[in-house]
C-alpha cells in the first residue's frame, strides 16, 4: 500500500465514519508522511495471520478539533506501541486498526511502516464508535488493557483495568490531561482472536468506497447511488438541513439536524440525532434507521461525507443507511452499542426490516 | 455610489500593470464629478490571488511555527505543491511555544532559540516571516512575543501572524499566513500604486480593499494582510447584485450562457460553502459562498424529439452564430425566450415559426428548474425574494414559483464593484472555551462581545454593529466541558462623511 492508496482509504473511511472519527485529511497526511519516510505498507488478509501471531491495535484518542491544531510530534504512537510490547514481553507481528471509520483507519499505517510489520485488513468496529469498549473483541470477553497512552511530551501511561468500561473511563480522563489527544496501543490479540473477533476486509472496503466516489465523479455519475450500491444500503432521504440544534446533556454533547425533503421526499422531514456520530434517523415519528446500523450523511451533489461537527443549516444532504456487522445485532452487541446505550429510548430494528423512508429523492 | 444610489459606473478590462485599468475606470466615473465629493474609495482585487496562482512576484519566506515538541510530524508547507514550495524557498522552523486547548502552555517560548532562527533567516537574506502557534486563535501571546523578538533581531523584516488570520485548524491557518507573508512586497507596491492612481485623479480620500467575506479593510491593514483579499470576487458579485435591489435576505441567480448559479444571502452576506478553499492547490481556511450550479443558460440546446429537454448541452459562446434568432441552425433557450416575446435579441422573424405550445412548455421547464434550484438553496419554507442577473436572465418571465418577488437590478454589469463598495467592516472570533464554572451562554456572550469589539476596532460605527453569525459546537469525543464558539459581527464603516461615494 503506497501514498496514492491512502487517498482513497481516507475518503472511504470518512463514509464509514458515520459523521464521526475526525478529519480524513489529517489521517491521510500523517499516513502519507510515514510512507514517504519509511516505505510502503504490507497489507495482509486476516486469513493469512498465524494463529500464534501477536497483533496490537493502535489509534488516536481525543477531540478531532484539537488534533487539527496540536498536530502530532510523530513518535507518540510508536512509543505507545513499543511500551505495550515491552510490558507484554513480546514483539508484535502485525498491527491492525481499531476503527475503520475516520482517521483511525489510517493511523496504524504509520506504525506498520516504521516497525516494518504488516497491517491486517480488518478493524474492530466496521464503522466508528466513540468509546474504547465498543469493539467486537469485547463481545468475546477480550480485554482492552493492558493499554498504553502516550503524548508528545514523552509521557506514557499504562492502564491495567478490571474491564473495558474502566479502561475507557481511565483512558478518557488521562487523554484530557494530555491536552485532549493521545496516541494509544491496546487490544493485544492472538492470530486466532483476530480471525474470530474482528470485522474483516474493512480497510479494503474503505479503499474501494474512496475509489467508487472518485470514479463516479470522474464519470459525472451519481456518487450517492454508487455508495448505496456498494454498501448494499438504502437511500433514506434527500433534502436540505433547515435546523441544527446542539446541547449538552449529562456531560454528553447531543445534537439533532432537521432535514426538509426534496423531490420524492418533498413535504416530509427527517430528524437526524447525533452525538459524535449519527445515531438515529426519524421520519415523521418513525425510526427509519438506528445505531449500530450505519447512518451516513453525504453531500447530495458531490457525495462528500459530512461530519456531525460540520453539519450546518443549508447543507444539501443525502442520508444513507447501511447494515452493520451482524454481531452488533445480537443481544450482547446491542447492550454495548444499541440505541439505549446512547440514551435513546427505542428498540433496535435492523435496517432491512424497517419501512423505507421513500423511494428516495434523486439529485 | 451615494447611499444606495449608483451615481456613475464604468467597466474596463483589467490591465497587466493593474493600475492603468483603475486609472481609466476612475477617470470615466469622475468625468462629471468633483474629486472633492469622494469620501472613500473601495477596491476589490484579484491581483494577489493571481500572483499566487502564477507564482509571480512572491518573496522568499521563512515560516516559524511555535509548538515543540508537538507538530513535528507535519511541518509547515507539508502539503504544498512543489512549484510554490520552490518559489518561497521552503525555509521552515519549528520552535518551542504553543498552547493547549484549555490555555495551558505546551512549552515555554525560548527567546534564545528564536534569536538563533533569526540569525539564520538573516544570513539567508529573507525579509518576510510567517509565524504560527498552536491554538493561537485562543491566545496570541506567543506569536506576538516571537514577532517582537524576530523583528528586533531583523529590523525591517515583515512579520505575519496567524492569529490575525484566525480560525482553528493549524495547517490551514498557517498556510494562509505563509501565502500572506510571501505577498508582502507585492502588497506594498500594489497598495502604493492604488493610492497613486487615486491621487492622480485628484481624490484625497481613504482607500479600502474588500476581503473574502465581503467586509472592508483599511489600506494599512491590507498592506500587512493582503491574503484577506483572496476569493472576494464571488462574494462581491452576489452582495452587489442584492444591494442594488435593497434586499438583505434573498436568493441571487446568475444565469449565464451554459449554466446558472444560485446563492443565498442572509443579513446581506452569502452563506459559506462547507468545503475549505484551495488557493493554487494550497489548502486554506477561507470559505467561498455556497453556490448551486445547474446546466441551464441562454445557450442551452432545446431538444423536442422524444421528451422535451433544455440543456445541459449548450452552444455557449457560439450563441451569436448558432442560435436560430441569429440565423443559425440550433434551437436554443434564447430562441424560445425571443419567440415568447420575453427578449428582443437577434431577429424575432427567424423564430416566429416555432410552435407556441413548444415555446410554452420550454419556458415552463426552465422556470421549474430555476425554481427547484432556488428551493434547494433557501433555508425557510416561506417564499423569498429572488434577484436575477446575467445575460441569460431573459429566460425568466416576471414570476417564479417560490419567489415572493423577482427583481432584476439594472446595473448588474458592475455588481462586483458595487459589492466591493458596500461600506461594511467586521470582526470575527473562533475560540474553544473550557466550561469549568462558565456556562455555555456566558461563553457565547463573551465571544460576541469580542467580535463586536473587533468590528469597532476595524472601523465600524458602534451604533450599527450587529452579530450576523453565531455557531457553537461542543468538541466531539471529549466529556462535555469544551465548546468551540465562532461569532461574526459586522457594522457600517465610520466615514468622515461628506457624502458616501466610491469607485470600484
Amino acid at each position: 500500500m503506497g501514498e496514492s492508496d491512502v487517498d482513497d482509504i481516507a475518503v472511504g473511511a470518512a463514509v464509514l465514519g458515520t459523521g464521526g472519527g475526525g478529519s480524513p485529511y489529517l489521517g491521510k497526511l500523517l499516513a502519507q508522511q510515514a510512507i514517504r519516510k519509511h516505505g510502503p505498507v504490507k497489507v495482509v488478509d486476516a486469513s493469512e495471520v498465524d494463529d500464534s501471531a501477536l497483533v496490537i491495535c493502535c489509534a488516536m484518542m481525543g477531540a478531532p478539533t484539537v488534533v487539527a491544531e496540536k498536530l502530532p510530534r510523530g513518535d507518540e504512537l510508536i512509543k505507545a506501541f513499543t511500551t505495550l510490547e515491552r510490558y507484554l514481553g513480546r514483539t508484535a507481528t502485525h498491527t491492525v486498526s481499531i476503527e475503520a471509520g475516520g482517521m483511525n483507519s489510517t493511523t496504524p499505517l504509520g506504525v506498520a511502516t516504521q516497525l516494518n510489520i504488516p497491517l491486517v485488513d480488518a478493524d474492530a468496529m466496521g464503522r466508528a464508535f466513540p468509546e474504547l469498549q465498543m469493539v467486537t473483541p469485547t463481545l468475546y470477553g477480550i480485554r482492552a488493557s493492558p493499554m498504553v497512552l502516550a503524548d508528545e511530551k514523552g509521557n506514557t501511561v499504562l492502564i491495567s483495568a478490571v474491564d473495558n468500561y474502566w479502561t475507557e473511563r481511565l483512558a478518557r480522563s488521562i487523554t484530557v490531561d494530555m491536552g485532549a489527544t493521545a496516541s494509544i496501543a491496546l487490544y493485544a490479540l492472538s492470530g486466532v482472536q483476530v480471525k474470530e473477533t474482528l470485522v474483516r476486509g474493512t480497510i479494503g472496503l474503505a479503499q474501494e468506497l474512496g475509489r467508487v466516489l472518485r470514479d463516479t465523479r470522474a464519470a459525472h455519475g451519481d456518487p450517492v447511488t454508487a455508495i448505496v450500491d456498494r454498501l448494499q444500503g438504502r437511500l433514506l432521504f434527500a433534502g436540505k438541513v433547515v435546523d441544527v440544534a446542539r446541547r449538552t446533556e449529562a456531560g454528553f454533547a447531543k445534537g439533532s439536524a432537521r432535514v426538509e425533503g426534496f423531490d420524492a421526499d418533498t413535504g416530509a422531514f427527517l430528524e437526524l440525532q447525533f452525538q459524535n456520530e449519527y445515531l438515529v434517523a426519524v421520519r415523521e415519528g418513525d425510526v427509519v434507521v438506528s445505531v449500530p446500523d450505519l447512518i451516513i450523511t453525504l453531500d447530495l451533489d458531490s457525495g462528500r461525507p459530512i461530519t456531525t461537527d460540520e453539519i450546518r443549516y443549508g447543507f444539501r444532504v443525502a442520508v444513507v443507511g447501511a447494515p452493520c456487522d451482524s454481531r452488533w445485532r445480537t443481544t450482547a452487541g446491542l447492550e454495548l452499542v444499541g440505541p439505549r446505550y446512547f440514551g435513546y429510548d427505542i428498540d433496535y430494528t435492523p435496517l432491512e426490516s424497517l419501512g423505507m423512508g421513500t423511494a428516495g429523492g434523486g439529485t | 455610489m451615494h447611499g444606495r444610489r449608483v451615481v456613475a459606473e464604468a467597466k474596463t478590462p483589467t490591465t497587466p500593470d493593474v493600475t492603468s485599468g483603475i486609472v481609466t475606470a476612475i477617470g470615466q466615473v469622475m468625468s462629471r464629478h468633483q474629486a472633492g465629493e469622494v469620501d472613500a474609495v473601495m477596491i476589490g482585487t484579484t491581483h494577489f490571488t493571481n500572483a499566487v496562482v502564477e507564482a509571480r512576484h512572491l518573496m522568499a519566506t521563512a515560516v516559524v511555527r511555535l509548538g515543540l515538541p508537538a507538530t513535528q510530524e507535519l511541518p509547515p508547507m507539508v502539503d504544498w505543491p512543489e512549484r510554490l514550495r520552490i518559489a518561497l524557498g521552503h525555509h521552515v522552523y519549528i520552535c518551542h511555544g504553543g498552547h493547549e486547548f484549555d490555555g495551558r502552555h505546551i512549552s515555554e517560548l525560548d527567546p534564545a532559540e528564536l534569536i538563533r532562527v533569526a540569525e539564520e533567516i538573516g544570513r539567508k537574506g529573507i525579509r518576510s516571516i510567517a509565524i504560527s502557534s498552536v491554538f493561537s486563535p485562543i491566545n496570541g501571546e506567543f506569536e506576538e512575543e516571537a514577532g517582537s523578538v524576530l523583528s528586533a533581531a531583523l529590523p525591517g523584516v515583515a512579520i505575519s501572524l496567524s492569529s490575525q488570520i484566525g480560525r482553528l485548524g493549524l495547517l490551514e491557518r498557517e498556510n494562509a499566513t505563509v501565502l500572506n507573508a510571501c505577498l508582502r512586497d507585492l502588497a506594498d507596491h500594489t497598495v502604493q500604486a492604488f493610492q497613486g492612481a487615486i491621487g492622480s485623479a485628484g481624490i484625497n480620500a481613504p482607500l479600502y480593499l474588500s476581503q473574502n467575506d465581503g467586509t472592508l479593510m483599511a489600506v494599512e491593514q491590507a498592506r500587512r494582510y493582503p491574503v484577506a483579499t483572496f476569493a472576494s470576487g464571488p462574494t462581491n458579485s452576489m452582495r452587489g447584485a442584492a444591494f442594488l435591489t435593497g434586499l438583505l435576505d434573498c436568493a441571487v441567480i446568475d444565469i449565464g450562457g451554459t449554466t446558472s448559479d444560485v446563492g443565498t444571502l442572509q443579513h446581506g452576506f452569502p452563506r459559506p460553502a462547507s468545503v475549505a478553499v484551495e488557493m493554487a492547490e494550497v489548502r486554506t481556511n477561507f470559505r467561498m459562498p455556497d453556490v448551486y450550479s445547474f446546466g441551464i443558460g441562454g445557450g442551452s440546446v432545446v431538444r423536442s424529439d422524444g421528451a422535451l429537454a433544455v440543456g445541459p448541452e449548450s452552444v455557449g459562446y457560439e450563441l451569436p452564430t448558432r442560435a436560430l434568432c441569429f440565423g443559425g441552425q440550433t434551437l436554443t433557450a434564447t430562441d424560445v425566450a425571443v419567440a415568447a416575446g420575453l427578449a428582443d435579441v437577434g431577429n424575432p422573424a427567424l423564430v416566429r415559426h416555432l410552435d407556441r405550445e413548444l415555446v410554452r412548455r420550454c419556458l415552463n421547464l426552465i422556470q421549474a428548474r430555476v425554481a427547484q434550484a432556488v428551493d434547494r438553496m433557501r433555508t425557510s419554507a416561506a417564499p423569498i425574494p429572488v434577484v436575477v442577473v446575467g445575460g441569460g436572465s431573459i429566460l425568466l418571465g416576471d414570476r417564479l414559483p417560490g419567489a415572493s418577488v423577482l427583481v432584476r437590478p439594472e446595473q448588474f454589469a458592475v455588481a462586483n464593484a458595487i459589492g466591493a463598495a458596500i461600506a461594511q467592516v467586521g470582526g470575527e472570533v473562533d475560540q474553544v472555551f473550557t466550561l469549568g464554572g462558565l456556562s455555555r451562554d456566558t461563553a457565547v456572550d463573551s465571544a460576541k462581545a469580542t467580535a463586536v469589539d473587533r468590528a469597532v476596532t476595524a472601523g465600524a460605527d458602534p451604533a450599527t454593529v450587529q452579530v450576523v453569525d453565531v455557531e457553537d459546537v461542543p468538541l466531539s469525543y471529549l466529556p462535555g466541558n469544551a465548546v468551540r464558539v465562532r461569532v461574526k459581527a459586522v457594522g457600517d464603516l465610520r466615514l468622515e462623511a461628506k457624502h458616501l461615494a466610491t469607485g470600484g
